[in-house]
């Protein structure tokens, strides 16, 4: 088959599952439904490996002008398909496929299965129209996709407040991100009058590295990436976005909506590299959302929520990965990550969906027992997550740490503690969900039961990733050949990273070493009989991280609570004391000009004649003189 | 000779339709529009519009006149009626008339008037010519106009039917 | 009949019948606005609608062209239309109101 068709088929099978289920979903049955919606992905994943068995090079298709001005300036709907798109379209398809399996077990007592489903493949479609985009009018159509799909999907359950205003708060999170990528796409425009990206980044070798125009752009750029991306300040919509169903929660925090401003990054890595100061910028606001999300993470007793605030800590990695300009590093990690999290965050669901919804851990523990099949998939993406060589995350964050080595050393301390702290957190999270005993009460733990083949199948291909995913891109130590950043080479401007050797050898010793101690020590503390350790602690840094460190509080504090009194105040003042005034004068001129002239129709007409006469006597004189 | 015919025509027009504004009884001033409306024919004579002058006197004197008469002596109006209250509106109604002549008459002096010598064709007011006129250019027009009597006969039909106040 | 020159185009000009017209059409004026009777009123009109036909004619005859004269004609046709209508809309009033005084008209004030 040609590779063109193999793209058409890539885009737009997801998005007719949609319109299929969206229009005729109501009359299906839950299992029609559940076929039609894994058949978008699905067809999406087997074109991709054809596409990736026959790829050669760059294929772009211009579908139609979309708009422009007369002069040259224009914007196409078109997509293209590259090394970097092609990852991408492996990770979106390929876990979205398992996501979208799993969902048909997950979901299918739920009375909006088939809505569920559809909206599914919305998102499905708009991340791809997102990785595919061959400008950034398109990519930012998928990019807004994404949002409106996760503000639809965290919002599912729509008869819940709280849910409801989690899906506002991602979706007005992401809004306030989005300006800023507005902004920088116009700037762009202006300053090179293109926006499709093969032809902006050939045109970055004429442009001297630290340009003001150029470190404004990419600041603004950024700001749409901490928005989507979930980094420092906006990051605090990712764990309320846990109030959708979990297999949303794997969708939107491992495979796809939060990669999307990683992906953006290394996507115009050429214009990011002009500009080493936003490079800094975003290295630090990566270490800071690292370390924050990790930090929090250590006394959150959801295990959503522990999962979530994990997702936030990875994807600060990953921004440190690009801050060091190792873009392919950070698209590998996106890759590993999207493996172990989807893993976890499924695990998740089958405990919450096994245990009828209980999400609190210290509810939970030695649930080893009775769900073996998902505790082995479980302590499989801890041991990736944590870092345990030769599993997934080891590779990924391991070149991660290299690179923030060779970058400055500070940046690889902070990171270093964070990869500690990861670790802590998972296995806590492990030992108290599957370890101890169970701290339920008697009449729910009867009901404990396995998940189903539907659910399970998905985790085992994912364990399978998560344990193999990682030799993809092994250390030059270990195997000359980086099969994720050689395939990327030709289209990521990476900087040359090297470390020594022996550094290496010393990281993974200590990497090891540290390792034991913190399954010792957790199992220790958290391998539990009872839920006092999960109590709140009485020491202000436990409070403090309990809280979140207050961000939401202080967000409301310095900047809803002023804006909603602004608003207040505009209602009762502004509004009736200046606005109505001033809508209302001009009627109440005409009405008193009405009243006034009233008796002027005094219905004698005599007068009425003399009036006439008059008026044709100004128009002969108007006329004539 | 004849200009001192027109000028005693004018005048007694002249007297003759202020006669009828004037006149407190109504009788008296449909008779003074009689007499104004023969003058004014008298004027088409002289302009040599003998089918205006006749058309005048047939369908002016002749015709609505006499509805005019009728209508009076059938809503008996014969006495007078208490008119004036107020000489105001007189005054207003003969300053606004007064200034509307002077206005008129002094456009009359900025007219550009093409002279009278043009003149070529001194029958065209005759039935002959201005019939071949009427029926040739203004045909649709005649026709039209057929259409608005036949319209203004059925509206004072409509009109002049009796109310059923009873029901 | 032969095309001779009537005597008044050379005695009389042509400014004098537009004098005469425009007293006249003055006079009726005054009087639509002067008196209380309907019926007068109307008749006041009848003069105003004389004094233009006599200017048409009067134009029509010094300037040798036809379209005048079959213009008052047309007037006359229309004249003659309006007084039916109005007079018959007099003597529904009168039936109505027993007055034509003109200020019963005040009623029709909005």
């Amino acid at each position: 088959m040609n590779s063109e068709f193999l793209i058409h088929l890539i885009l737009w099978a997801p998005l007719v599952g949609f319109a299929i289920n969206g229009i005729f979903g109501s009359s299906f049955s839950g299992k029609t439904a559940g076929f039609i919606a894994c058949l978008g992905p699905l067809t999406g994943f087997v074109s991709t490996v054809l596409l990736w068995s026959g790829f050669d090079q760059t294929i772009q298709i211009n579908y139609y002008r979309w708009f422009g001005t007369p002069d040259s300036f224009s914007v196409d709907f078109s997509v293209m398909v590259d090394q970097l798109t092609l990852l991408m379209l492996f990770i979106v398809t390929g876990v979205g496929t398992l996501i979208h399996l799993y969902s048909v077990g997950y979901m299918e007592h739920d009375k909006g299965f088939v809505r569920f489903m559809s909206y599914l493949n919305l998102f499905i479609f708009s991340m791809l129209l997102l990785v595919m985009g061959s400008n950034l009018v398109m990519l930012f159509a998928g990019w807004e996709g994404v949002g409106l799909c996760s503000f639809l999907l965290i919002g599912f359950w729509y008869k819940n407040p709280d849910y409801n205003k989690a899906a506002r708060k991602a979706f007005v999170m992401n809004r306030i991100g989005d300006l800023g990528f507005m902004l920088g796409i116009f700037l762009l425009g202006l300053e090179f009058r293109t926006l499709d990206i093969p032809t902006l980044l050939s045109s970055m070798e004429h442009i001297e590295s630290g340009d003001p125009k150029i470190i404004l752009i990419t600041i603004l750029l950024f700001i749409g990436v901490t928005g989507k991306s979930a980094q420092i300040p906006l990051f605090t919509w990712l764990p309320d976005a846990m109030a959708g169903p979990t297999p949303v929660s794997a969708l939107i925090h491992a495979a796809t909506m939060v990669t999307a401003g990683i992906y953006l990054v290394a996507r115009m890595s050429g214009l990011f590299n002009l500009a080493p100061f936003t490079l800094d910028v975003i290295a630090w606001v990566g270490l800071a959302t690292a370390f924050v999300a990790a930090t929090i993470a250590l006394r959150q007793n959801d295990i959503k929520k522990v999962l979530a605030y994990s997702t936030v800590s990875q994807l600060g990695f990953m921004a440190v990965a690009l801050g060091c300009a190792a873009y392919s590093t950070a698209i590998f990690h996106v890759m590993t990550h999207a493996f172990f999290k989807a893993l976890l965050f499924l695990g998740a669901g089958s405990v919450i969906h096994g245990l009828h919804g209980e999400q609190d851990i210290s509810k939970m523990g030695g649930l080893r027992n009775a769900m073996k099949s998902t505790h082995l998939v479980f302590l499989i993406g801890t041991l990736a997550i944590a870092g345990v060589p030769p599993l997934a995350g080891f590779f990924s964050k391991d070149e991660i740490l290299a690179a923030a080595f060779s970058h400055s050393i500070w940046y690889f301390v902070i990171l270093a503690l964070t990869a500690v702290l990861t670790a802590w957190y998972m296995f806590r999270l492990y030992f108290a969900t599957f370890h101890g005993s169970y701290r339920g009460s008697k009449e729910t733990e009867a009901g404990i039961h396995e998940s189903g083949l539907v659910m399970l199948a998905p985790l085992f291909v994912l364990a399978f990733l998560s344990v193999v995913g990682g030799f993809a891109g092994m250390p030059e130590t270990i195997s000359s050949k980086h099969l994720v950043s050689d395939f990327l080479k030709p289209v990521v401007a990476d900087h040359a990273h090297s470390v020594s050797h022996s550094f290496e050898y010393i990281l993974w010793g200590v990497t090891l070493v540290l390792l034991v101690l913190i399954v010792w020590l957790t199992n220790k503390m958290y391998s539990v009989n009872s839920a006092e350790v999960f109590r709140s602690g009485s020491g202000w840094v436990g409070r403090i991280l309990e809280g979140k460190y207050y961000l939401d509080e202080i967000y409301e504090t310095l900047i809803s609570g002023p804006l909603r009194s602004t608003g207040t105040w505009f209602k009762n003042v502004m509004d009736p004391g200046v606005i109505d005034q001033a809508v209302k004068l001009p009627g109440l001129v005409f009405r008193n000009a009405g009243v006034a002239l009233r008796p002027l129709q005094s219905g004698i007409i005599s007068w009425y004649m003399i009036s006439i006469v008059l008026g044709l006597l100004a128009m002969i004189y108007l006329f004539l003189f | 000779m004849i200009d001192k015919i027109f000028y005693v025509l004018s005048a007694l027009t002249i007297i003759s339709a202020t006669l009828v504004i004037i006149s407190r009884h109504p009788i008296r001033s449909i008779l003074f529009l009689v007499l104004t409306f023969f003058l004014v024919s008298a004027h088409y004579v002289l302009l040599n519009a003998q089918f205006l002058a006749l058309v005048n006197i047939v369908v002016y004197a002749g015709a609505i006149m006499v509805l005019f008469l009728f209508v009076v002596m059938f809503l008996n109006l014969n006495e007078e009626m208490v008119e004036v209250k107020s000489y105001l509106p007189w005054f207003a109604a003969v300053i606004s008339g007064g200034s509307l002549m002077l206005i008129v008459t002094s456009a009359l002096e900025k007219a550009v008037l093409t002279s009278p010598q043009l003149v070529s064709n001194y029958n065209i007011g005759l039935v002959e010519n201005l019939g071949s006129v009427l029926y040739r250019e203004y045909l649709l027009p005649m026709e039209l106009s057929a259409v608005l009597f036949f319209i203004a006969m059925a509206g004072v039909m409509l009109l002049g039917r009796k109310e059923r106040i009873s029901e | 009949m032969e095309n001779q020159i009537p005597e008044i185009f050379n005695a009389i000009p042509h400014t004098h019948y537009v004098l005469l017209s425009t007293i006249l059409f003055v006079v009726g004026l005054i009087g639509v606005m002067i008196r209380k009777n309907v019926i007068i009123v109307f008749m006041c009109i009848e003069i105003m609608l004389n004094a233009v036909n006599l200017m048409l004619t009067s134009t029509s005859a010094y300037y040798s062209h036809a379209g005048g004269q079959i213009m008052v004609f047309f007037t006359m046709a229309v004249a003659a239309a309006e007084v039916a209508v109005g007079l018959a809309i007099i003597v529904m009033i009168y039936k109505n109101l027993h007055s034509t005084n003109i200020d019963v008209f005040q009623r029709l004030k909005g």
